[in-house]
């Protein structure tokens, strides 16, 4: 028995070698792992409480409306009625907190509308869509449609 | 649009698995195909091949250590892959497949290796200087033991690995074609033969491969090539060719008559836009071809030159064939819309992170990581000596 010990040596160290890989292996998955990690489901649990606390950047349909009524109106009236005004004009709850801290970027309209409205045989067939190269040519569409209210 | 004809989904026009996917199950495929024909002379005791015993081992680890790597560059976030170790997902194939390929390498390869060449370890740890001599003492772990006792032990073990290497290389490319054959979206791959048929195509471009490095190797250092090994290979690579390509045919025939709603789709696709991969390179050239030459060298009485040269014919129009399965398998998948009304097309990018030179590197670094391997651990030292 000694002797079969002896002459296994080489299969112990080997052992040892493969042991000591596994261990490195879990210690360094204890100092990286994240702590709360698999406490809800496949992700770190403070990830839920770290998104609640990020402020909100999108203000809400509601809010515009208190300041800009005539635009409120205009869209009301036309197609766009179902399209939020933060869709076009992009994260804006700064500016609707305090119009003076942060003036909105007018919307680049030809990259704006063709995001929407390119044909695409993907899209629906009764949404309003038009090649922006034959249809304009590279006019910018708010030359012909209002924005707000965009038929013709 | 351009490249597309027919109806695409836009998510589909765009290809999203590049020739680096294309060169994954390749390479995965040559490990588990030279790793098989090593455990041939382990555990079947076919003596005729022992020459190659050594050299397959070899291969096989030079190819494994590349494996990941088409799939880490195809990543945005390479460094993030080594999280499925850390946080592994139970419920994911591809997760999984990183336990399966740190076994395979470290439990099965790297032991098999290292036992079988312990003895030659021990001897160059005591005459190398230097660097090397270094290198040589750290892989004995400090054991000079080579007594026949502890050999035989070694023997034992060694063929016990061999024995779980056995299945365990089987997973490692089952598993290849099962994440292809698991897409139950893609009418193209969403077959339960998906598997079996990676597997024998992956002992087809394993055993080509190591026959081909053989040849070159012998070639290039001035060896006698020993015939006897050489034609028992080939007549392997033959056996194992048929098989896979009754298999390929079974899936052929069975999507044929069952024609499905995807048929005719999958159908126009092979004859326009796969046409030259699929049915030239892979079927015509890659398969049939090499098949009729293996048949050659079985039933003519050749000349020793003569078979030579057929054999290596028959091993490079089989990589180039196996190659086209993989692309045709990969990229073919994607050519096709889901709505089977139309088809995109792929551009094959130069010197991008996904591109051709990428590709070509990737396929090198094998060769020279087997190369240092070679000069590192000589696999038939008693011919060096002489
Ligand atoms: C508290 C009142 C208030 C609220 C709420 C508010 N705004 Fe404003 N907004 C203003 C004022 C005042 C200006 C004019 C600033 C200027 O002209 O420099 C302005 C300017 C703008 C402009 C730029 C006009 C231009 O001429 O360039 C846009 C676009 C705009 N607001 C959109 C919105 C949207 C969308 C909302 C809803 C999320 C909103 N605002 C909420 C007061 C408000
Ligand atoms: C379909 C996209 C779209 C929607 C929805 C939209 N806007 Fe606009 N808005 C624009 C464009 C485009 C401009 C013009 C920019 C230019 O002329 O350079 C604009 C301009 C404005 C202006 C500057 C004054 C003007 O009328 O030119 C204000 C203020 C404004 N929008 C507020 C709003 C508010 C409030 C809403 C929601 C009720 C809203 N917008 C909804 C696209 C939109
Ligand atoms: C966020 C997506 C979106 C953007 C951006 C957008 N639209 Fe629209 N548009 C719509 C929707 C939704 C409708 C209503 C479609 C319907 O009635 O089914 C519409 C309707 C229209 C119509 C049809 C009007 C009618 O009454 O028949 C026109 C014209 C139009 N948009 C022009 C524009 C122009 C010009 C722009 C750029 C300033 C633009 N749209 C930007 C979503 C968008
Ligand atoms: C030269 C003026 C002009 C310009 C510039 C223009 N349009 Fe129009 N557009 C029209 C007219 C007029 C109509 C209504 C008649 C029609 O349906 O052809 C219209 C209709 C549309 C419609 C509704 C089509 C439908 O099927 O109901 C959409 C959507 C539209 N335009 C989008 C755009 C977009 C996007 C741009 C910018 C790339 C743009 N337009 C630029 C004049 C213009």
């Amino acid at each position: 028995m000694r002797n079969h010990v002896r002459e296994a040596e080489h299969l112990i160290r080997l052992a040892l070698v493969f042991l000591a890989g596994g261990a490195a292996f879990l210690l360094i998955r204890q100092a990286v792992v994240p702590p709360g990690f698999g406490v809800h489901g496949h992700y770190r649990a403070a990830a839920l409480e770290e998104n609640r606390l990020r402020p909100a950047v999108y203000a809400g349909q509601a809010a515009c409306s208190d300041c800009h009524e005539e635009q409120v109106k205009q869209r009301a009236a036309g197609s766009h009625r179902g399209v939020a005004c933060e869709a076009c004009h992009g994260p804006l709850a700064r500016h609707a907190a305090d119009p003076s801290a942060a003036a909105p970027r007018p919307p680049d309209p030809v990259a704006l509308c063709r995001r929407c409205h390119e044909a695409d045989a993907a899209k629906p067939k009764n949404f309003p869509q038009v090649v922006a190269q034959d249809h304009s040519g590279g006019e910018a569409c708010n030359s012909c449609h209002q924005p707000h209210r965009p038929k013709v | 649009m351009t490249g597309v004809e027919g109806f695409m989904y836009p998510n589909e026009v765009e290809l999203q698995w590049s020739a680096l996917i294309v060169l994954y199950p390749y390479i995965t495929g040559l490990v588990a195909g030279a790793f098989i024909l090593a455990s041939l002379e382990r555990v079947f005791k076919v003596a005729a091949v022992r020459p190659t015993y050594r050299l397959a081992l070899l291969t096989a680890l030079a190819f494994l250590l590349v494996a990941p790597l088409p799939l880490q560059l195809h990543l945005g976030h390479p460094e993030r892959s080594f999280e499925m170790y850390l946080t592994p997902h139970r419920s994911s194939a591809m997760a999984m497949f990183g336990f399966v390929y740190l076994w395979y390498l470290m439990v099965v390869l790297v032991i098999e290796i290292w036992l079988d060449y312990r003895a030659d370890i021990v001897r160059l740890s005591q005459t190398r200087r230097g660097l090397t001599g270094w290198i040589y003492r750290l892989l004995t772990l400090g054991s000079r033991n080579v007594s026949p006792e502890s050999r035989r032990i070694d023997d034992r073990v060694g063929w016990a690995i061999t024995v779980i290497g056995i299945p365990s290389a089987f997973l490692l490319h089952g598993y290849v074609g099962f994440i292809f054959g698991s897409v139950k979206a893609n009418a193209w791959w969403s077959t339960p033969l998906m598997p079996i048929v990676f597997l024998f195509s992956a002992m087809v471009s394993g055993i080509a491969a190591v026959l081909l490095l053989y040849m070159g190797i012998s070639w290039r250092q001035k060896r006698k090539v020993d015939m006897l090994c050489l034609d028992t290979i080939a007549r392997y690579l033959f056996y194992v060719f048929l098989i896979d390509f009754s298999l390929e045919m079974l899936d052929l025939v069975h999507r044929i008559y069952e024609a499905d709603e995807s048929f005719r789709s999958l159908d126009f696709m092979v004859r326009t836009r796969l046409y030259t991969s699929q049915v030239i390179v892979q079927i015509y050239l890659g398969t049939v071809l090499p098949i009729l030459l293996l048949a050659a060298t079985q039933v003519l009485r050749l000349s020793e030159r003569l078979r030579r040269g057929l054999y290596a014919a028959a091993g490079l129009l089989t990589l180039a064939g196996i190659f086209a399965m993989r692309w045709n398998v990969v990229i073919g998948g994607q050519l096709f819309s889901k709505s089977y009304l139309g088809y995109t097309s792929y551009k094959l990018e130069f010197a991008t992170r996904e591109g051709l030179l990428t590709t070509v590197f990737l396929m090198v670094l094998p060769l020279a990581i087997l190369w240092g391997l070679l000069k590192l651990l000589p696999p038939w030292p008693e011919r060096e000596a002489a």
